[in-house]
């Protein structure tokens, strides 16, 4: 009996710990949003960390792109075969990939190579007294650190996405097409008759929605780290780990409002 | 100028400070001395505004700190500067960047003007020419003082420093002291100064505070330490093991915990 309350006690706890987390998170990243550049040329870190963010993630994301669109070539062209209507693999193709893949795949990979950078240098700061110094010279870390970290990312994914969209459709046309046969016509004709506006808007919305939930979860982790060597790489595996299973529900919870 | 009440900071269940008054006097150097944990980094991290105390009153002037909006904050923080015990330069800028910090962020000067003061203050430091330098390409010495420069950079009328000779080789620390007296002469801003360095913090101080266990245990002009009678302060300052200040810092007693007595803690076979 005591044992099942103590369970209980302690899921409570956890629970509350989470809550509590998730409003000090919130709280953290609105009043850095609050923060935003309010003249032009403070906004100059955000594109500094556009390009950080983007750029190291630009080939990563392109091959992953890539096999995704070959893969999907097989896969797809062995399941239409069966009914016939190998024709419609580059409908197949780019729906499942403008669609869910793109924005799954991109903002995991964006997680992997970026958002992990980004919360173990905002925890080697913390170590380092940084963030203190940069307080103590007056200029708000919130401001300096996190605001322009989180708007870079909501807008380097949905253009990263994009790149991973075309590449996968490109490489899913040269298997299909030069590989297993696929009528070239037929191919492209079908893509573009059954991919529609409302399709792209699917991709783009979930492209900032992920963006923006790494920029929020990557550097909240990093920021409130425990500030020793331990705590920081904790911290990463953390972020990495809580990002992608965000990223993996919001998918879910945007799929089922925009189908 | 910067006056503390009855300061006390509580990190879990532990009075890390406990019910301090303090007064930093204008344009003089305090030293606040310690051993481990006596609680000096906590106490400069309070009077700088990084942290905010459990209890306790800390007034700037005549102005309430700890209440203090942010936007004030800020506006007091273009006055002070800080070197960290790590020195905490900002390792994506080279050192040029660094010490112009502050200028660039809070002042409308040309960049030939920030390049003329920076360039004075390198040479103060004696790094003048190191500019292009990389904060992960200077030994520990060099960033205590390119920290020193950058915190001096916007001539401030106080500046803080967290063990600004720990872990450096006897001959950089003399140097970060001589320049730390040096310049506080030169420039008379009010220095407050956090070591464990009987020597160097004797040497520099107009004001020495003797922290232990969270509490002054003793204060007074250098010399007052150096003749005080108080057995603490003499252990402290000789350096002695032993005395009333214990090394071990254990509760419970050396024997009962080799005996595996209950209550303490075992290491299972
Ligand atoms: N963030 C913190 N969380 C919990 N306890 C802390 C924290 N910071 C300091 N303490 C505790 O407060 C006490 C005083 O610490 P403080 O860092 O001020 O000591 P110190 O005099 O600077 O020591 P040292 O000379 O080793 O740097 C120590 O017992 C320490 O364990
Ligand atoms: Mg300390």
């Amino acid at each position: 009996m005591t044992a099942v309350i103590s369970m209980f006690g302690r899921l409570g706890r956890s629970f509350l710990g989470m809550v509590s987390r998730l409003g000090d998170a919130t709280s953290l990243s609105s009043a850095s949003l609050g923060l935003l550049p309010t003249r032009p040329w403070q906004g100059r870190h955000i594109v500094i960390q556009m390009f950080n963010i983007g750029v190291g993630s630009l080939v990563i994301i392109a091959l992953t792109g890539a096999f995704t669109g070959m893969v999907l070539a097989l896969q797809g062209y062995y399941t239409l075969a069966k009914f016939g209507s190998e024709s419609m693999l580059g409908a197949g193709i780019a729906l499942a990939i403008i669609r869910e893949l793109g924005p799954v795949l991109g903002a995991m990979m964006l997680t992997a190579r970026a958002g992990s950078a980004i919360t173990a240098e905002i925890g080697i700061m913390r170590v380092t007294e940084q963030i203190d110094a940069l307080e103590m010279m007056a200029v708000n870390p919130r401001a300096r650190i996190i605001m322009p970290r989180i708007i870079a990312a909501t807008l380097v994914l949905p253009l990263l996405i994009a790149l991973f969209d075309l590449i996968g459709m490109g490489a899913g046309y040269l298997v299909g097409v030069e590989l297993l046969g696929v009528n070239p016509g037929a191919f492209i004709a079908e893509m573009q008759a059954k991919v529609t506006t409302h399709d792209i808007n699917t991709g783009w919305i979930k492209a900032v929605a992920f963006g923006f939930l790494i920029g929020v979860i990557c550097t909240y982790i990093g920021y409130r780290a425990t500030p020793t060597t331990e705590g920081v790489g904790k911290a990463t595996t953390q972020a990495v780990v809580l990002s992608s299973v965000g990223i993996l529900m919001l998918d879910y919870i945007l799929t089922s409002f925009y189908l | 100028m910067i006056r503390c009440k009855a300061l006390t900071k509580i990190f879990g269940d532990a009075a890390a400070l406990n019910s301090v008054d303090i007064h930093v006097r204008a344009h003089k150097t305090t030293v606040i001395m310690g051993g481990s944990g006596s609680g000096k980094t906590t106490l400069l991290r309070l009077i700088a505004g990084l942290d905010k105390p459990t209890s306790g009153e800390i007034y700037y002037g005549d102005e309430d700190f700890v209440h203090m909006s942010r936007r004030r904050l800020y506006e007091l923080r273009q006055s002070m500067g800080m070197v960290f015990q790590y020195s905490a330069l900002l390792n994506s800028m080279n050192v040029y960047d660094n010490v112009a910090f502050t200028l660039h962020e809070h002042s409308d000067l040309d960049e030939d003007i920030i390049h003329t003061i920076i360039t004075m203050k390198l040479e103060q430091v004696g790094l003048r020419g190191m500019e292009h330098l990389m904060p992960s390409e200077l030994s520990g010495g060099m960033a205590k003082r390119v920290a020193l420069a950058r915190a001096m950079a916007m001539d401030p009328e106080i500046i803080f420093f967290d063990e600004p000779t720990s872990g450096l080789d006897p001959i950089s620390a003399g140097v970060i002291t001589s320049l730390i007296h040096d310049l506080r002469i030169k420039s008379h801003h009010t220095s407050v100064v956090v070591t464990h360095d009987v020597d160097a913090g004797l040497r520099i101080a107009d004001h020495v505070v003797l922290l232990w266990q969270g509490k002054i245990i003793a204060e007074g002009t250098a010399d007052d330490i150096r003749h005080s009678e108080d057995a603490r302060v003499r252990q402290f300052i000789e350096g002695r093991p032993d005395g009333p200040i214990p090394f071990s810092r254990s509760s419970t007693t050396y024997v009962d915990d080799l005996l595996h007595k209950p209550g303490t803690v075992r290491i299972e076979p």
